[in-house]
């Protein structure tokens, strides 16, 4: 085989020094976004530019890397940047979240609860949470450097007015360690409490946006919300179809155009593991489906 | 016993003292002093160009003078110089103690969110954290206001100029300020509804004891609203007094030719 014509984990090793010295300084400022020189990465932007080039400047050759897409381990996205650090690190790679020492994820935080040893890194498209609420960059780094988060409730306030309720349902804004507002990327607002306190770091990039920011392990991570409006995690109201959870994020799938259809854990990990360990839903696979048919027709 | 009452008002709230403004060789605005108390209104009169604009954002910490100083008795009863201000303190200032009514109202506004979260915004903005508090005070506000409570979760886009300007002065009431500015606060509508609005602004202003700086130029705005007038020609004060006082009897050339451009009714 011939020589990489590249460096260990394509970057090469002065970007990781400067994409560390922002790593650094995002987690000693839990929450800040810290500006970094953003590369060229060899994937559209939009596809995890930016969680792709905090995981190269983290990786080491003893890591165990795991990569999810919504909470699968096998779409395109987390196929494809599985594959990349395969290639251009020659790291293991695992789908099981319990032997993963970094996880790259878009838009979802693994049922199974993180360890110390874990590193969440996620892949991040807008990292300002008042981008649609205050277009000027320049008065948002001043509102964020004031702490004047007034505005973020505007948002919530506009939800409850229209919907009853506060109807955002991901990307949901949230204050780290008492002191900057967040936006935790298009995760579902049912992870965000599994944000805080959490015992593995955090890390967020944006390859757009050129921006870096952290939760620093077992830092307080507080959903906003209304006294008379608290904070809801939400769920579809079902058991897992495949796997029968009653605890996990749900996906809704469409199964015909009769208005079919069926909810699944989006973490696919959780959702095999527990169907190993015998856990059944509704329309499990053979042989229970066999058992579940012939007994509810017996 | 001392009047509490009487002795606030016996102080200035605001000061201005020799302020200038000049862009390179031009001078906008030059040597402008005077005193502002509590429940006064100050109309500051003159065409356009004159530096009135230049003064009140100079006024209202919007931007520094190139001499000269304004400064403020904050609710704490210190008189302090707004350029002493941290950028927060002076912000903060500004969302709570200070009102700020725009000539366009797009301005003032944020366009694309409900009236009723335009009116609760510097609410939130100094902590407020129950939805139902904050809904009751803009209804509140917006009744106040003469504004359809069915309309409280319309855009302001969907509201005609008058409702947009009396949204506007509702959003900067709801924290009850001691102080306003008003940049032609009419300009722009037609008159049948500035009299409207001038009704209600000058109801609000008896009933809150506002101090308020209005920058017109529209005489009549002046004479309905204002206590005093100041008349401005070419950065300069020229006259000053009383309003009806001003208006019915001016000494400056200048003014009386601002009178007497007035269209006989």
């Amino acid at each position: 085989m011939n020589a990489p014509a590249y460096n260990f984990a394509y970057l090469d090793e002065q970007t990781k020094r400067m994409i560390r010295r922002a790593i650094l300084k995002a987690i000693a400022i839990p929450g800040y976004q810290v500006p970094f020189a953003s590369r060229e990465m060899p994937m559209p932007y939009g596809w995890g530019t930016g969680g792709v080039q905090v995981t190269a400047a983290i990786l080491g050759p003893q890591d165990v890397l795991k990569v999810i897409d919504q909470g699968s381990d096998d779409t395109t996205n987390a196929i494809s940047i599985r594959k990349f650090f395969a290639k251009t690190a020659g790291v293991a790679t695992t789908t099981a979240t319990d032997e993963a020492t970094v996880i790259q994820t878009r838009h979802r935080i693994p049922e199974t609860a993180l360890h110390e040893n874990q590193v969440l890194v996620y892949q991040v498209p807008i990292p300002e949470p008042l981008r649609f609420l205050e277009p000027r960059e320049t008065e948002t780094r001043r509102m964020h450097a004031l702490a004047e988060y007034g505005l973020m409730h505007v948002k919530l306030y506009e939800d409850i007015a229209r919907f009853g309720h506060i109807a955002t349902a991901y990307a949901y804004p949230v204050k780290v360690n008492a002191r900057y507002v967040m936006d935790p990327s298009p995760t579902p607002k049912f992870d965000n409490p599994k944000m805080d306190n959490c015992p593995a770091l955090q890390l967020f990039g944006a390859g757009r946006e050129k921006r870096i920011y952290a939760i620093p392990p077992y830092t307080q991570v507080v959903s906003l919300d209304f006294e008379d409006h608290p904070f809801e995690p939400y769920r579809f109201n079902a058991p897992c179809a495949l796997c029968g959870a009653e605890n996990s994020y749900l996906d809704e799938i469409v199964t015909d155009d009769k208005g079919g259809r069926m909810f699944v854990c989006s973490d696919t990990d959780y959702c095999e593991g527990r169907q190993a360990a015998g856990h059944h839903g509704s329309l499990s696979a053979a042989p229970y489906k066999e058992r579940a048919q012939g007994g509810s027709h017996g | 016993m001392v009047d509490l009452d009487t002795l606030e008002n016996d102080q200035p709230l605001l000061v201005a003292e020799s302020l200038s403004k000049s862009y390179g060789r031009i001078a906008a605005c030059r040597d402008v002093s005077f005193a502002l108390y509590p429940g006064e209104v100050l109309a500051i009169v003159g065409e356009s160009g004159s530096g009135k604009s230049t003064l009140l954002q100079m006024l209202s910490g919007q931007l520094t003078p190139s001499a000269g100083q304004v400064s403020y008795r904050m609710r704490d009863g210190v008189t302090r110089d707004l350029t002493t201000l941290g950028e927060a303190e002076r912000r903060f200032l500004f969302r709570t103690d200070w009102g700020y009514v725009h000539q366009d109202p797009a301005q003032g506004l944020r366009m694309a969110v409900s009236a009723g979260a335009n009116v609760g915004e510097r609410l939130m903005a100094v902590g407020w954290n129950h939805y139902g508090r904050i809904r009751d005070t803009s209804s509140d506000w917006l009744t106040r206001v003469e504004i359809d409570i069915a309309r409280i979760d319309d855009a302001p886009r969907t509201y005609s100029g008058g409702m947009r300007q009396r949204l506007q002065i509702a959003r900067n009431l709801v924290t009850e300020p001691r102080l306003v500015f008003m940049d032609e606060p009419t300009g722009g509508l037609d008159v049948s509804v500035q009299a409207r609005l001038l009704d209600l602004v000058r109801s609000l202003v008896a009933e809150l004891h506002l101090a308020v700086i209005i920058v017109t130029h529209d005489l009549a705005v002046a004479r309905l609203l204002s206590h005093r007038v100041m008349v401005m020609k070419g950065g300069r004060v020229i006259e000053t007094g009383l309003t009806d006082q001003v208006l019915d009897d001016p000494r400056e050339p200048y003014t009386q030719l601002l009178v007497s451009s007035i269209l006989p009714p």
